[in-house]
């Protein structure tokens, strides 16, 4: 019979050796998990920034996004909804990237330093349901973080066709 | 390999398996869409506006869910009241099924019309549409918009009177096409139907009639602009044929709000022109509609 410790050392062996076999990706950060080589480009944040500065402006900037992806992401992984979607995710990447992307489409000075929106999905299996749950959360934080309802509505309409590569399924 | 070992093996293939034949059972989650992005419920049943259907499914089931709503609809005129109340469903944002019983109570107006006190012309539609392609909501990047085709069938309860008016049938089928956009970054709303019909008064007074008996495109559309994440404002527009000699049949217009409270129940008011109808003209006033669902 295979016991529980068998199996939890064949895991942690597989873990162990996906892990050796990783080299850290150009855009690692320290504090963060290992992720496969890819191609850094602004061109992963899958859509054109906007020009001029209004757009940073009504999102209050850097400090700005930066509430409102992590109040988006508590919302999510709160959610009863969505919370199994982030089970096995390296948060402090996701959000970090999700932070630059944000920043870059809204015509902020970053660089997007993540993978493209179907590589970093490919593997969620993500529903439309899920896409319209996020949607929610973020569009909540940025109602919290007092940006006008039609400002919200221009970046989303920014971000509603990677809809494509987000939803798997 | 003992038997447990044997038996556990069996087990997890049998488990394996299970969800592989899960996979092709469809999902069933509710809620998937956005607020009001499945449009409310028209006097005909079908999802869109008041008076003009859009290519959306009704509902607030995404490709991986299901919806249905219930409605019920009143529109008050100078001479007549129309009600309608029905059910609608959404399949997988794929198919949407509806059912609706409208009523023209014609009051005081039914004596004056030689039909009696508060006569009621009675009518059951069923609907069945079929989206085809594109996403409303989520294609922000092209100017394609999401398209349906649909087909209506109309059961009237008046045969003698229709006849009596110069109408040919009490019952009628339509075909129509809908196309929807919603333009995000405007945060306006476009719809446009053509609808191929003979239909007197949407069906009320019968289809056909002495002046034509031919169906003929008609053309329905809305515009809406979304004031927040669950109220939009807007008009719409409703071309109609004009096939009995008796009375002159006119388009209807309508300016409305439509107040999502949240997924499970809107509330749709306006202001309608529907123009003269039966010989009385000037039938405006207040349409007020609930939807109840999810």
């Amino acid at each position: 019979m295979i016991s529980r410790s068998m199996f939890m050392a064949v895991l942690t062996a597989s873990v162990l050796a996906a892990g050796a076999a990783t080299a850290q990706d150009p855009a690692h950060r320290p504090g963060e998990e290992a992720v496969e080589p890819y191609a850094v480009a602004d061109a992963n944040a899958g859509a054109t920034p906007f020009t001029g500065t209004e757009m940073l402006e009504a999102f209050h900037g850097q400090a700005g996004i930066d509430r409102i992806v992590d109040s988006m992401f508590d919302q999510a992984r709160a959610d009863t909804r969505t919370q199994g979607i982030f089970v096995a995710t390296d948060m402090v990447r996701l959000r970090r990237t999700v932070k630059e992307q944000f920043c870059y489409v809204l015509g902020g000075d970053c660089g997007y330093t993540g993978r493209s929106m179907a590589d970093a999905h490919d593997d969620l299996g993500l529903q439309p349901a899920d896409m319209g749950a996020l949607v929610e959360h973020l569009q909540n934080a940025m109602t919290a973080e007092g940006v006008p309802f039609h400002t919200q509505n221009r970046f989303l309409a920014k971000l509603a066709p990677m809809r494509r590569d987000i939803v798997t399924r | 390999m003992d038997r447990r070992t044997i038996a556990l093996t069996l087990f997890l293939s049998a488990l394996a398996g299970g969800a592989e034949a899960q996979s092709f059972i469809p999902d069933a989650r509710a809620g998937g869409k956005l607020l009001l992005t499945g449009g409310v419920s028209t006097v005909e049943g079908s999802g869109g506006g008041g008076i003009a259907t859009w290519a959306t499914v009704t509902g607030y089931g995404e490709e991986d869910g299901i919806g249905a709503n219930a409605h019920a609809t009143l529109v008050d005129l100078p001479d007549y009241q129309f009600r309608t109340a029905g059910v609608a469903v959404g399949l997988w944002d794929r198919v949407e099924l509806s059912a609706a019983r409208q009523e023209f109570d014609t009051g005081d107006t039914g004596a004056l019309l030689g039909l009696g006190q508060g006569f009621t012309f009675t009518q059951n539609v069923i609907g069945l549409k079929v989206r085809l392609t594109g996403d409303a909501v989520y294609d922000q990047d092209t100017w394609t918009p999401q398209i349906a085709v649909g087909v209506q069938h109309k059961m009237n309860d008046q045969d003698a009177i229709i006849s009596a008016v110069g109408g040919k049938d009490d019952q009628g089928t339509e075909f129509y096409v809908a196309a929807t956009k919603l333009f995000l970054a405007q945060s306006v709303l476009v719809s446009g139907t053509v609808r191929y019909t003979n239909a007197n008064q949407t069906g009320l007074l019968g289809f056909g009639g002495d002046a034509n008996d031919d169906r003929e495109a008609q053309f329905e559309g809305s515009v809406g602009w979304l004031l927040s994440r669950n109220l939009v404002v807007g008009a719409e527009y409703r071309t109609k044929p004009d096939n009995l000699s008796f009375a002159t049949e006119d388009d209807w217009f309508d300016v409305y709000a439509a107040w999502a409270v949240n997924k499970h129940l809107s509330v749709t008011a306006a202001w309608a022109d529907l123009g003269s109808i039966a010989t009385f003209d000037d039938q405006r006033g207040l349409y007020l509609s609930l939807q109840a669902g999810f």
